[in-house]
């Protein structure tokens, strides 16, 4: 148990501090960062979806006035590290994916870049490819841990026989759709290679970590860290999909290295993006959910089969949080991966928790109506008083509350549970509900210096804002384990020139940041008490994952939505989205409700709109761009409410607070679809929900 | 992006004469699809003829009771007209259907009906595409159809047109007026656009160096009850799946004196339903109507196969929106 | 190669936040990437370069419009106002300011493209411009909340602050 720290500036609802910056557009990103006479790179990318360049031909593209190198695997720079296959670019002829990075050209403007890459000629040796998935390929395979470290299989108890004992049963398969981040930002940097006294490597980066940036970077190719300096103090979003490095920061490297002194600058187009900077994989989610006439549950399985590039495995954790959601006699989670000719998957806002919440409570939703109960309630009634996983106690847990709170703020009390009988104008109404959940997670590594300057606070730390408002929140947390006024506190980030810190990723940025600031800031109290002098200074830091080995540490909500469903055409309509969620202490409530509309949004999203769709005839993304792979835009949001409850946790951390960026994405998808069945009668099971898959059921 | 040489031209007979003069020479209005498909590789001119600013941005009342839309008119003065919101509504929603504001500033009255289509396959030129490079196949066959057509599509192309604005001119029987090499002359829109047949390359019957330099929309009382219905996959910004523009006349008993209906996201070209007119008329406009006369319309309808299913289900929703259309105009829900 | 004996570049005027530019431009650069790579001026931003976006959206001879699909060499003498010229140093559009208001953002990459949009929505309603949302085409439009986020839908926010966005607009409608 942690002593908690005393709120004062915490809980504020302060204005974000970039703010000014933003609506102005001022705030400098990657790939506007100021230099001199800079150059611009354009990837070239492979055309077939397996085989071997067996010729490049640059003479067009080197001849053009102004280009300054075509880069190929012809002339690339050997990497000191090929270990990460989706890294190693530029090393050999082997082609793994359709649109994978096979050079790069670097020319005096934009426009000449792009038109000498159309100008290198590439031929190959086009060998067969295979990027379908599907359940019953004989190729799948269990893969040793789902990311990050997590069991692949569990089992416990007797699910066949639990099972077969159940009085009500749904068995039904759910699939979750290819999606990919597309943060507006695209990925982007500028890099300039200093190749006095060895060489130094100065990157501005758009990315979710400067430090685990760096480290990449410096292990690709073989560099001292204290030789490259990675910057980026804004980020265009991030989504999981700049939380490692992908191809375009090698490719931006490689091309600052053969011209050294001058720096470049590369930004993925949107078409690149759907290729080159991660997506989280199709899911297909076989369940099994046995209960009691009374709602308990006796028998819950769960067999997940995603895929995974053949080069890089990512092993999407679908199956976990079935594992400690509800309570159940007999409980089995899998994850078979298939590795296909496709590109690399990788983190998403919630791996894991976001798909592997749409198969169960969308099956929790198709049991409470064989059961006649209400879906709320069946969630009440299998409330575990410990994790059922691991038989350990919660820090906390106030799923019922949020559940309760939820069904009282959005008016679910009275709620005919009969599907297709409420029609306004035209249009099937209906409501659903769902239950989120996202661990609490720190990073075993964080260091944040206090020092004392010109009658002020400065606190420096490498952490990333990619608008989750770690430029405002910081400082509270700052302000209050110094117990000093918050305007009195400045918080510097996003720079390797400040003390290590952790990847914005697992919604542990600012449990695991500001964990090392607290600490810096008791050394620094410790060290030069209440009356520092100018100069004075302090460091602290976080060296361990958890406060707290002995508890199970998540943030629970609970999301309502109401859906309209057009009656003639089956379009589909969100007005109502409400969420409840309990995440311990909100620190800022201003950037923590833009946090959790934001991911409930971004659920909505995923629940009606995004789809890539894949041709595996030629194995890449049909609908690559922004026009057609559709993310919601203004009209599909009505009215969005995220609601907390007052949570007290001593056993997360000194702040009390608990992950906020990803848990409104989770749940949000299987609300709207149990919404839509309740609207109109149809389950829609695949998502998304698009009306061709409603328009059968429709009268 | 291939280089290519830039000329402005002072008038509209000089632009005819330069762009007509160089094979690979093309018209620039507003941009907002050339530019596009210049950097996509699409298009690759070596000679823009910029007309943004000369034909005329005026809408004049031609004393029949109908307008005279200068080609340099934006999609948005176009749809804000006090005219055209009050006599011809399904225009002004259409065009306000298409795109988003900041587009409909940029394009114009000229450009819009000769944008080309939302093929994910005529759009990138790692794939083969007939309309594209002519002889290379048809990638979207077989492949992500959603956005393809279920009328008029032949073995070679089965892209849609992807206009709203070009839907409500095709029901309007509005008239497109050119400049041309070999002079002057008009088009009524329903002629414009062609089907894709063994050279999907043509999207119209224009001629190279062809300009448009106006449409006229020509008086039509019942056009003041009329409506454009877009179905899409989400709720603004987006194109067609199915689109409907529909006016009808109506006696005092409730039956169709007359009617005109076009479909948009089906064809190679805003698809005038005639077959669904001739059911109207003389009709209740009923549900059960509407679906006779879309049934009429679709019975010659081949939905494509594809990934996630393909597009068959756009026959059922061209009833349906088509059904959702003619509520609007008797006033019923929807 | 037909053409060739034109230039393949050109001379224009801009005024860009108020300051004149004389310059000599590649035919292919569009006004984004003049701008963004060329004038310093990175308000506008790059989210998809085909205007699919709204994230370079300014106000082009007043009117707002995507710079992305605008070929430099067409808007000779333009006018251009971008997020960071709508407003003296040191203060703030009312629209700026609802957004700060509203926490109408997080990363901040689409925010200068909303900005602008929403200014040129207020412009268009006082205008008595109809959108799609617009029930009656012959009334004038106001500022409801289907009229803002309809008007507003051509600038994607992948954070999601559209809940937030349209009240931004909405006060700063009411603040005019």
């Amino acid at each position: 148990m942690t002593e908690l720290l005393e709120p004062r500036a915490m809980g504020r609802d302060l204005v974000r501090r970039d703010g000014v910056r933003k609506v102005r557009g001022t705030a400098t990103y990657a790939f506007e960062t100021p230099v001199e006479s800079p150059a611009f790179c354009h990837p070239l990318q492979a055309t077939v979806a397996r085989g071997r360049i067996t010729a490049v031909d640059t003479t067009a593209a080197e001849a053009l006035d102004g280009v300054l190198a075509v880069v190929t695997h012809e002339n690339a720079e050997r990497l000191a590290s090929t270990d990460d296959a989706e890294l190693a670019v530029l090393q050999s002829p082997e082609v793994a994916f359709r649109g994978q990075p096979i050079g790069v050209v670097v020319a005096e403007t934009s426009e000449l870049a792009r038109q000498a890459a159309d100008l290198v000629r590439v031929t190959y040796d086009e060998q067969p490819h295979d990027s379908v998935l599907s359940a019953d390929r004989g190729d799948l395979y269990a893969p040793e841990k789902v990311n990050p470290g997590y069991d692949t299989d569990t089992v416990q108890g007797d699910v066949d026989a639990e099972l077969a004992a159940s009085a009500v049963r749904v068995e039904q398969t759910y699939a979750t759709a290819m999606v990919h981040n597309n943060p507006l930002e695209p990925h982007a940097s500028t890099a300039l290679w200093d190749a006095a006294d060895g060489g130094k490597l100065t990157l501005w980066d758009s990315t979710q970590g400067v430090h685990p940036d760096r480290k990449a970077v410096c292990s690709l190719f073989g560099l001292d860290l204290e030789r490259v300096q990675v910057v980026c103090p804004y980020v265009g979003g991030g989504f999981g999909s700049k939380g490692t490095p992908h191809a375009n920061v090698v490719l931006v490297a490689m091309a600052a290295r053969a011209l050294p002194g001058r720096a470049v600058k590369l930004a993925l187009t949107r078409q690149q993006m759907f290729t080159m900077a991660g997506y989280r994989t199709p899911t297909i989610q076989r369940m099994q959910l046995g209960a009691d006439r009374d709602g308990r549950i006796r028998a819950l399985a769960l067999d997940v089969v995603e895929q995974t590039s053949r080069i890089k495995e990512f092993a999407e954790q679908t199956g976990v949080p079935a594992r400690m959601m509800y309570t159940a006699a007999a409980r089995r989670t899998t994850h078979r991966l298939a590795a296909l000719d496709v590109p690399v998957p990788s983190w998403f806002r919630a791996p894991g928790e976001c798909p592997g919440m749409f198969g169960p409570e969308v099956a929790m939703d198709e049991l409470a109506h064989a059961l006649g109960m209400d879906p709320v309630e069946l969630r009440i009634r299998n409330e575990p008083d410990r994790d059922p996983e691991t038989g350990q106690p919660w820090s906390s847990r106030h799923l019922v509350e949020c559940l309760r709170e939820g069904a009282e703020r959005f008016g679910w009390a009275g709620r005919d549970p009969r599907p297709g009988v409420r029609r306004e104008d035209g249009w099937l109404v209906g409501t659903g509900m769902a239950s989120s959940v996202y661990p609490t997670m720190r990073q075993a590594q964080s260091t944040a210096t206090v020092r004392f300057e010109d009658g002020r606070y400065v606190v420096e730390i490498g952490a990333a804002d990619l608008g989750t408002g770690a430029w405002t929140v910081l400082p509270q947390i700052a302000a209050d384990a110094l117990d000093a006024d918050v305007d009195d506190v400045e918080v510097r980030i996003g720079d390797t020139r400040y003390p290590i810190a952790s990847v914005a990723g697992g919604s542990s940025g600012t449990n695991t940041w500001g964990s090392a600031i607290v600490e810096a800031a008791r050394q620094f109290r410790g060290k030069f008490g209440r009356r520092p002098e100018d100069g004075d200074e302090a460091q602290g830091s976080v060296d361990q994952a958890a406060t707290d080995d002995e508890h199970a540490t998540y943030a629970f909500g609970a999301q309502f939505v109401e859906a309209r469903v057009h009656a003639d055409t089956g379009e589909v309509r969100v007005p109502r989205l409400l969420g409840v969620f309990a995440c311990g202490r909100i620190v800022n409530p201003r950037t923590a409700r833009s946090q959790f509309i934001g991911g409930m949004t971004m659920g909505l999203s995923m629940a009606l709109h995004e789809n890539s769709a894949w041709d595996a005839r030629i194995g890449q993304v049909a609908n690559h761009d922004l026009a057609e792979y559709h993310v919601t835009v203004n009209a599909d949001v009505g009215d969005v409410q995220a609601h907390w409850i007052d949570e007290h946790d001593p056993y997360v951390n000194a702040m009390g607070i608990k992950g906020i960026g990803e848990i409104g994405i989770v749940g949000t998808a299987a609300a709207v679809v149990n919404a839509v069945f309740h609207a109109t009668g149809v389950r829609v099971r695949h998502l998304p929900v698009t009306l061709d898959k409603i328009l059968p059921g429709l009268p | 992006m291939k280089p290519f040489a830039y000329a402005r031209p002072s008038d509209v007979a000089e632009a005819v004469r330069e762009v007509a003069a160089e094979p690979n020479a093309v018209f620039l209005g507003g941009g907002t699809n050339l530019v596009d498909h210049l950097k996509l590789g699409v298009a690759r001119p070596d000679l823009v003829v910029d007309v943004r600013t000369l034909t005329s941005r005026e809408i004049t009342d031609t004393g029949d009771g109908g307008l005279l839309v200068g080609a340099a008119v934006s999609n948005s003065e176009l749809a804000a007209d006090r005219r055209v919101r009050e006599r011809w509504p399904v225009l002004t929603q259409a065009l306000l259907a298409g795109a988003n504001g900041q587009l409909r500033n940029l394009a114009t009255v000229g450009g819009n009906p000769l944008q080309r289509t939302r093929c994910v396959y005529f759009q990138d030129v790692t794939t083969a595409c007939n309309k594209r490079a002519p002889g290379s196949g048809c990638s979207a066959i077989g492949g992500y159809t959603r956005y393809h057509a279920i009328l008029g599509a032949s073995e070679q192309c089965i892209a849609t047109h992807p206009s709203d604005m070009a839907v409500a001119l095709t029901a309007l029987d509005a008239v497109v007026h050119t400049e041309g090499p070999r002079g002057a002359r008009t088009i009524p829109f329903g002629e414009l656009h062609r089907l894709p047949g063994d050279d999907p390359s043509r999207d119209t019957v224009l001629e190279h160096g062809e300009l448009v330099t106006a449409v006229e929309l020509p008086p039509l009382e019942m056009a003041r009850r009329s409506t454009y219905r877009k179905v899409r996959d989400r709720a603004s910004y987006a194109f067609a799946l199915v689109s409907v523009a529909a006016a009808v006349d109506l006696a005092d008993d409730g039956t169709v004196r007359d009617a005109r209906v076009a479909l948009g996201g089906v064809a190679h070209t805003p698809w005038r339903a005639t077959r669904a007119e001739e059911v109207l008329r003389g009709r209740r406009l009923t549900d059960d109507t509407a679906r006779a006369a879309a049934e009429a319309e679709l019975a010659d309808a081949v939905p494509q196969p594809g990934i996630d299913g393909g597009n068959a289900f756009k026959v059922p929703l061209v009833a349906r929106t088509l059904t959702a259309a003619l509520r609007i105009l008797t006033g019923r829900e929807g | 190669m037909p053409g060739t004996d034109r230039a393949m570049d050109a001379d224009i005027r801009l005024r860009v936040d108020g300051e004149l530019h004389e310059l000599t431009v590649d035919t292919r650069t569009t006004l984004l990437d003049l701008l963004r790579e060329r004038l310093g001026n990175t308000s506008p931003k790059k989210g998809c370069d085909h205007g699919q976006c709204g994230a370079c959206t300014v106000l082009l001879d007043g009117e707002r419009a995507l710079l992305c699909l605008a070929l430099a060499v067409s808007h000779d003498g333009a006018e251009i106002t971008t997020a960071d010229g709508l407003a003296p140093e040191g203060e703030l559009h009312p629209v700026q300011q609802a957004f700060l208001d509203h926490d109408a953002f997080q990363c901040g990459y689409c925010t200068p493209g909303q900005v602008c949009s929403a200014v040129g929505v207020l412009s268009e309603v006082d205008r008595g411009w109809p959108s799609h949302a617009t029930r009656d085409l012959t009334a004038a439009p106001e500022l409801s909340t289907d009229e803002v986020s309809e008007r507003m839908s051509g600038n994607l926010c992948r954070c999601a602050a559209y809940a937030h966005i349209t009240p931004a607009v909405q006060q700063a409608g009411g603040a005019r």
